[in-house]
């Protein structure tokens, strides 16, 4: 019995790491791409860290299997908002299929967050700034 | 006994087989995000494939090592976005 739960863990967690990978290898803009890799690959490491802790059943590993999985869980939301923000600010361009782009005009050149969403006119403005050539 | 031939035949291969993927995205990476996010993704399975080992090894002071490969791991990406934050001209 306690073979079948852990051969379907250990299958579950490669199979989510494939996935993570493939989506990171297809997937067409960088946005998607991150989107992918955390999750799955927090899934897959995480199964295969369970699946570990299982197998060994001693007070000591298991402790460590489960503070390494609390630390994925964690730290990778964490590190894929940063990243994820600092590809918005280095301009990073979305996908020429992509539909809605909510943070736009919401940050101004110092990436500080505006206060208030900017009125048309003050964009338009902006955007003149932004390229002084006519 | 059919465990050790699920982690042999199937788990490490289906590793290996995710991490060349994962290098061929390090490799085309049209901006230096990608990479990062690629590198990040190659740490994490790291640790899965260290699970495995420790399970095929059965010695559980491999953990240590995933331990602090995750630690690394995030404070790599964490200083990497840092810093391309600051900069002003991102290619």
């Amino acid at each position: 019995m306690t073979d079948v739960i852990f051969i379907i863990l250990c299958t579950i967690g490669s199979l989510a790491t494939l996935v993570a990978a493939i989506g990171v290898l297809r997937m067409p803009d960088f946005y998607t791409r991150l989107s992918v890799t955390v999750k799955a690959s927090t899934i897959g490491s995480g199964l295969l860290l369970v699946s570990a802790a299982l197998y060994f059943s001693v007070p000591d590993v298991t402790n460590r299997a489960v503070a390494i999985v609390l630390f994925l869980i964690l730290t990778a939301p964490v590190a894929a908002h940063m990243i994820g923000r600092a590809a918005y600010m280095g301009r990073t361009k979305l996908w020429k299929e992509s539909q809605l782009d909510e943070l736009e005009g919401m940050y101004d050149e110092d990436h500080h967050l505006r206060s208030e969403q900017p009125k048309k006119g003050e964009q338009e403005e902006d955007e003149k700034k932004a390229d002084p050539q006519p | 006994m059919t465990l050790y031939y699920l982690l042999y035949f199937f788990a490490l291969p289906v590793n290996c087989i995710a991490m060349i993927l994962v290098f061929i995205r390090i490799y085309k990476g049209p901006t230096v995000f990608d990479r990062i996010v690629a590198l990040d993704l190659l740490i994490t399975m790291g640790i899965g494939s260290i699970a495995i080992y420790s399970i095929i090894t059965k010695q559980p002071l491999f953990l240590d090592v995933a331990m602090i490969l995750a630690l690394i791991g995030f404070l790599s990406t964490v200083a990497f976005s840092y810093y391309l934050e600051k900069r002003k001209d991102n290619d």
